[in-house]
C-alpha cells in the first residue's frame, strides 16, 4: 500500500465527492428554501446525461453536446415545476414523496421509450482524453481532473452568489425563515421557480459530466439519488456548506473504504470470508456514517440558523 | 385482447367468474416470462424477439401446433416471478415455461415448475444448483451455465500466456461463481494479482481501477454483466492504463452500442455464438432479426431463437400428442434440431455442451461495433456442476 | 340520510374477500386465492405502517426491511434444520421487537425527513446485509423447504394460507382499532399534531411511539413470515428501498390514517400493475402520473374521495373508516 495509491484514492474520492456535490447543492437548497422533498433530482441528472449524449451525436462535439445539455435540464426542470410540483410546496413531506416517486417511474420509462433500454455512447471529449501526471509516478485521468475543477468552480460561483447578491440573501433568509421573507414583500413565487431551475441545471450539469465515465441508462439516477439524500442529511438540509463538506466526506470515505477496508480485514482475520464481508462492509459504510451523524447530532452538522 | 381477459379474470376474479378457457387440442401454449422492467430490461427484450422470431421462422407454428405465447415482467423480483408462474400453472395451464433472465427469479420458480410436470426451458439464467445436485427430467437449458463463461475467459488468458490476473465481480452470489469458476482453470497456469468484490450495481469504479495499476498484473477478468460493465470499461479506458481485459457476460451485443469505441479491437466476452458464425440457420437469423426488430442481435437473442427451435423438434417427434412427457423428453434430450451454433448436444444435467470461442470487437460495414468469432478456445466444454447431477440417460 | 359509501366499499371488499376461495374452488383457478393472498399479505404490511405513518405521523421509508425479517426467519429457521410453526411466528416477532427497539430508539431522536432517511439507510444497511449472508444465498436467495406448521395448520397451502392472511389481516385491523381509540392512540395522534403540547402534558411521547413503532415492526413481520409461505423463497430483493416505497404508495393511495386505507391501497395499486402490464410494457409510464393525480387530486387517498364532505375535510382526525 503505497503513497500514489493513497494519493490516487484520495483524487478518486475527491472527483466523486466533487460529482455528489453538485447534485447535492441543487437538491439541498430546494429542499431548504422550498421544503419540497424532490426524489425526481435524480431523474433530472439522468435526464443530463442523455441529452448530452443526445446532443454530442447530434452534433458530433461531446462538449457541445455538455454545454447543451445543462440549458435543456434547466428547461426540463423548470416545466416539472410549473407542472406538477408547484401545487406540491404546501403538502406534508408524504405527498411529496409520493408524488415525485411517480415522476421516478414516469422519467425512467420515458427514457426507455424514447432512446431504448440498452446502454447509449457517450464519448470523452477529444481535447480530455488520456491522463496527466501529476507528480512522477502518479498518472490521472484528464476528465475526471476536469470534474474536479468543474466542481470546485461551482462551489465557489455558489459561495459568491449565496454571500454577496441580492438573491443569495434572498435565499438564505427563505432557508432560515420562509414566512418571514414572504411578509417583506419578496415575490415567492419567482424565487422558488429561480431556485429549482438552478438546482435541475446544476443536476443536469453533473448528468452531463459523468456521462462519458458512466453508463448512460434508464434508471441511472436511483442509486445517486440516495446518495445525494445521504450527503445532504449529513450536511444539514438547507446548508450549501454543509453540502459540500458532506459531498467530500461521503466520496472520500466511500472509495477510500471500498479500496482499503476489504484488505484491511484481510490482514486482521486472514480468512476467505474477509473478502466479502469487507465489501459488505464498505457498502455500508456512508449509511452507519449518516446513523451515527444523526445520532449525535439530529438535525445533521450545518443546520441553517434560526429554524 | 385474450391477455387482457386473462387479467381481469386473475384480478376482478368475483365478476370474470363466467370466463373459463379452453385449451384446444390443436394448439400448444407457452408462458414465456423474463425481466423486462429496468435497466436489465434490455436481455429480457433481445430473448424475447429472439424467441418470438424462431416461432415466426417455423412458420408461426411449433411442430405443426398453433401457438400461443403469453409474456410476463418479472421485475427482477422473485415473488412476481412465482406470481405469474402460479398464474401459467394453475390459470393459464400452459404446456411449456419458457425463460427466465436471472438466476434469483430462476431459483425462485424453478421447483414449482419442475414438479408441476410443465417444461421449463431457459433461455439464460443457468445457476450451479440447478447444473448440479437439483438437476430436473423437466428442466433444460438452451444457453449456458455460468462456469463455463468464466472457465473459458480463464482457458483464453491462459492460451494467452498471461501469467498474472485482477479479479473484478460483483459482490453476489453470480460474481462469486465467476471468480471461483477463472480461478479453477487458471491456477497452476499463473497467478492471482488480487481480486476486488464490487458493491451491486456500482457507478463509479475509479479505486478499483487504481488497484489494478498497483498491483503489477498482466492483465484483468471482469464479470460486471449490464452496466456495471458499461461503467467500468468507459472508466478504464480513460485510465491510462493498457492491460488486456478479459470479461464473461460484459462485453456483449446489449452493451456494445455504449462500449464500442472504447473496446475497438479488444476481447468480447468469450461465447458459444457471435453474429458472424457460418452457420446457414445463423444467416437466415441474421438477415431477419436486424430487418424485423432494428437492432443487432445478441447472443441472448440466439438463445431464446433455439428454445424456440429445440421445442418445435420435441413436439414433432410425440407428433403433436403434448401428453406424452416422456417422448418430449426423449426428443428435447436427444435435441434434433438446426442450432444456431450449429452443433448442439445436452450433457447429463440438460445443460448444453459446447464450443466456446473467443471473440474480438469490429466494426461492421455500417461502421458499427459488432463481434467476430475469434479462436477456438474450449470444445465440447462442460460446466463443473454436471458430476453432481445425478440424472443419468 | 346520506348512505357512507366508504362504508359499503369497505363491506363489499371484506364480503368479496371472505368468498373468494368458493368462487376459485368452484372455477377450479386456485391462481385466484394465491393472488389475492399476495395483495392482503402487503396490505397487512402497509397496515402495520400504517399505525405510525398514518396515526402517528411518522414516515418510515424502510419498513420493507421488517417484512423481510420475518421471511429470513422462516427461511433460517428450516436452513438450520427446525420444524414446525410456533419457533417460526416467535422468532420473527421477536427478531422485529428487537430490531425494532433499537433502530428506533435511533430513529426516533430525529424528525421529519431526518426520520424519513435515517429509516432508509437502516434499511440500506439491513439490504446489504442480507446479500452478504452467502449462507442463505447472498444476493440470490434461497428457497424454503417447507412452510409454517401450526398443528393441523400448514400454511404453505394456498386455502390455509389465504384464510390465515384475511383472518391476521381482519385482526390487526381490529388491533389499530382498539389502540387508535384506547389512550395510547390519543398520545400517538396527539403527538403528531403538537408535540409539545402532549410533552407538556407530562406524557413520555418517545417512549410512546417507540412502542408504536415496535407493534408496527412486528405486524410487518407476521407479514413476512406469511410471504415467505406464499413465496417459499427469501430474497434481498424484499427489502430494496422501492418495497419500502411502495408500502408508502399503498397506505398514501387507500387513505392514510382510516383502518382499512391500507388494503385498499394494496388492492388498488397491484391490481393496477397487474392491469398496465398486461397492457403495455411500459406500464411504469402510466402509473408513475397516475400516482401524481392521485397526490395531487385525491387528497386523503381513494377512501378519502368517497368520504362524505364533512368528514373529508381532517381526514387524519377520521378513524372509524
Amino acid at each position: 500500500m503505497s503513497t500514489t495509491l493513497l494519493l490516487i484514492q484520495t483524487l478518486n474520492g475527491l472527483q466523486f465527492g466533487v460529482m455528489l456535490f453538485l447534485m447535492a447543492a441543487g437538491l439541498t437548497l430546494v429542499f431548504g428554501i422550498m421544503n419540497l422533498v424532490n426524489l425526481a433530482h435524480g431523474s433530472l441528472y439522468m435526464m443530463g446525461a442523455y441529452f448530452a449524449a443526445a446532443a454530442t451525436s447530434w452534433t458530433g462535439n461531446p462538449l457541445l453536446g455538455i454545454a447543451l445539455a445543462i440549458p435543456a435540464a434547466l428547461i426540463l426542470g423548470l416545466l416539472v415545476e410549473l407542472i406538477t410540483l408547484r401545487t406540491l410546496y404546501q403538502r406534508d413531506h408524504l405527498d411529496q414523496v409520493l408524488c415525485t416517486f411517480g415522476l421516478i417511474l414516469f422519467f425512467n420509462e420515458l427514457a426507455r421509450v424514447l432512446w431504448g433500454s440498452a446502454a447509449i455512447p457517450m464519448a470523452i471529449p477529444e481535447s480530455f482524453t488520456g491522463f496527466v501526471t501529476i507528480i512522477p509516478g502518479l498518472i490521472y485521468p484528464k476528465w475526471r481532473l476536469a470534474i474536479i475543477v468543474v466542481g470546485l468552480l461551482v462551489a465557489l460561483l455558489l459561495y459568491v452568489l449565496i454571500t454577496h447578491t441580492r438573491l443569495g440573501m434572498l435565499i438564505r433568509a427563505g432557508a432560515s425563515n420562509r414566512a418571514m421573507v414572504g411578509a417583506l414583500g419578496v415575490n415567492i413565487s419567482l424565487l422558488f421557480t429561480l431556485v429549482f431551475g438552478l438546482g435541475a441545471a446544476l443536476a443536469g450539469l453533473a448528468g452531463a459530466m459523468v456521462a462519458p465515465l458512466l453508463s448512460v441508462e434508464p434508471g441511472m439516477g436511483d442509486p445517486i439519488l440516495i446518495l445525494t439524500f445521504v450527503v445532504i442529511v449529513i450536511g444539514g438540509i438547507g446548508s450549501i456548506r454543509g453540502a459540500f463538506i458532506a459531498s467530500l466526506l461521503v466520496g472520500l470515505i466511500d472509495t477510500v473504504g471500498r479500496a482499503f477496508l476489504p484488505a484491511l480485514l484481510r490482514e486482521a482475520f486472514q480468512t476467505q470470508s474477509a473478502n466479502t464481508v469487507g465489501a459488505a462492509l464498505a457498502s455500508m459504510l456512508i449509511y452507519i456514517l449518516m446513523a451515527a451523524v444523526l445520532f449525535f447530532r439530529p438535525r445533521g452538522l450545518f443546520p441553517p440558523k434560526g429554524r | 385482447m385474450k391477455k387482457l381477459a386473462s387479467a381481469l379474470a386473475g384480478g376482478v376474479a368475483m365478476a370474470a367468474l363466467g370466463i373459463a378457457s379452453a385449451a384446444a387440442q390443436d394448439s400448444v401454449k407457452i408462458g414465456y416470462m423474463a425481466t423486462f422492467s429496468g435497466p436489465p430490461g434490455v436481455l429480457g427484450e433481445h430473448n424475447r424477439d429472439g424467441f418470438l422470431l424462431g416461432i415466426e421462422h417455423l412458420g408461426g407454428k411449433l411442430g405443426d401446433l398453433e401457438v400461443e405465447v403469453l409474456e410476463a415482467d418479472d421485475q427482477l423480483k422473485p415473488d412476481v416471478g412465482k406470481q405469474i408462474i402460479d398464474r401459467y400453472l394453475q390459470s393459464d395451464r400452459v404446456d411449456f415455461v419458457v425463460g427466465i433472465i436471472f438466476s434469483n427469479v430462476m431459483m425462485a420458480v424453478y421447483e414449482d415448475v419442475v414438479k408441476s410436470e410443465t417444461f421449463l426451458i431457459s433461455t439464460n439464467a443457468g445457476p450451479s444448483p440447478i447444473a448440479g445436485e437439483s438437476c430436473s427430467e423437466f428442466f433444460f437449458s438452451t444457453s449456458w451455465q455460468n462456469d463455463q463463461l468464466h472457465g473459458s475467459a480463464a482457458l483464453q488468458a491462459v492460451n494467452d500466456g498471461v501469467g498474472s490476473v485482477f479479479l473484478v465481480a460483483p459482490n453476489y452470489q453470480a460474481g462469486r461463481d465467476a471468480v471461483t469458476g477463472f480461478k479453477r482453470e487458471f491456477e497452476g497456469n499463473g497467478t492471482i494479482a488480487g481480486e476486488i468484490l464490487t458493491q451491486i450495481n456500482q457507478p463509479d469504479y475509479s479505486a478499483e481501477i487504481a488497484q489494478i495499476a498497483a498491483s503489477g498484473a498482466e492483465a484483468v477478468f471482469i464479470f460486471l454483466p449490464g452496466g456495471m460493465g458499461v461503467n467500468f470499461i468507459k472508466q478504464y479506458a480513460s485510465s491510462g492504463i493498457d492491460l488486456p481485459l478479459y470479461s464473461g457476460s460484459t462485453v456483449d451485443g446489449t452493451t456494445l452500442p455504449a462500449i464500442g469505441e472504447e473496446m475497438m479491437g479488444g476481447y468480447s466476452s468469450p461465447n458459444f455464438w457471435a453474429p458472424d458464425m457460418d452457420t446457414p440457420v445463423n444467416q437466415r437469423f441474421m438477415a431477419d432479426f436486424e430487418k424485423t426488430y432494428g437492432y443487432i442481435p445478441s447472443v441472448y437473442a440466439a438463445q431464446g431463437y433455439d428454445a424456440a427451435a429445440l421445442i418445435d423438434s420435441a413436439i414433432r417427434a410425440v407428433e403433436g400428442d403434448l401428453s406424452d412427457k416422456d417422448g418430449i423428453r426423449d426428443a428435447l434430450r436427444r435435441a434434433e434440431f438446426d442450432s444456431i451454433r450449429g452443433d448442439f448436444q445436452f450433457g447429463n444435467n440438460h445443460f448444453p455442451v459446447q464450443d466456446w470461442y473467443a471473440g474480438e470487437v469490429i466494426s461492421d460495414d455500417q461502421g458499427r461495433a459488432t463481434i467476430a468469432l475469434g479462436a477456438l478456445v474450449a470444445e465440447d466444454y462442460q460446466d463443473a456442476y454436471h458430476q453432481d447431477c445425478p440424472m443419468q440417460w | 340520510m346520506r348512505v357512507d359509501l366508504r362504508l359499503l366499499l369497505i363491506l363489499l371488499v371484506v364480503a368479496c374477500l371472505a368468498l373468494l376461495p368458493v368462487a376459485a374452488l368452484l372455477a377450479e383457478e386456485p391462481y385466484w386465492m394465491r393472488f389475492w393472498s399476495r395483495i392482503m399479505i402487503l396490505g397487512l404490511a402497509a397496515a402495520g405502517l400504517n399505525l405510525i405513518l398514518g396515526f402517528g405521523g411518522l414516515v418510515s421509508f424502510g419498513h420493507a426491511m421488517y417484512v423481510a425479517i420475518g421471511a429470513y426467519t422462516v427461511g433460517a429457521l428450516r436452513h438450520h434444520g427446525v420444524e414446525g410453526g410456533l419457533p417460526d411466528i416467535l422468532v420473527a416477532l421477536g427478531a422485529s421487537a428487537g430490531v425494532g427497539l433499537l433502530i428506533g430508539a435511533i430513529c426516533l431522536r430525529t424528525s421529519g425527513i431526518f426520520f424519513i432517511m435515517i429509516t432508509l439507510a437502516f434499511a440500506q444497511m439491513t439490504y446489504f446485509f442480507f446479500v452478504s449472508l452467502e449462507q442463505y444465498g447472498g444476493d440470490d436467495g434461497m428457497r424454503i423447504a417447507s412452510g409454517t406448521q401450526l398443528g393441523p395448520l400448514h400454511l404453505d397451502d394456498t386455502l390455509t394460507l389465504y384464510y390465515s392472511a384475511f383472518l391476521l389481516l381482519c385482526g390487526v385491523i381490529f388491533l389499530t382499532w382498539r389502540l387508535v381509540n384506547a389512550r395510547f392512540g390519543m398520545v400517538i395522534r396527539g403527538a403528531r399534531s403538537n408535540e409539545q403540547r402532549m410533552a407538556a402534558l407530562g406524557i413520555p411521547v418517545f417512549r410512546y411511539r417507540l412502542t408504536a413503532y415496535v407493534i408496527s415492526a412486528m405486524i410487518c413481520a407476521l407479514a413476512g413470515v406469511l410471504l415467505a409461505n406464499l413465496t417459499l423463497y427469501i430474497s434481498p430483493a424484499y427489502t430494496h428501498w422501492t418495497r419500502s416505497g411502495e408500502l408508502l404508495i399503498m397506505v398514501i393511495l387507500g387513505g392514510l390514517g382510516t383502518l382499512f386505507g391500507p388494503v385498499i391501497g394494496a388492492i388498488v395499486l397491484l391490481q393496477l400493475e397487474d392491469l398496465l402490464a398486461h397492457i403495455t410494457q411500459h406500464w411504469q409510464l402510466f402509473l408513475g402520473p397516475i400516482l401524481i393525480l392521485v397526490v395531487l387530486f385525491a387528497r386523503g387517498g381513494l377512501l378519502g374521495l368517497l368520504a362524505p364532505r364533512q368528514v373529508s375535510q381532517r381526514p387524519a382526525e377520521e378513524i372509524d373508516g
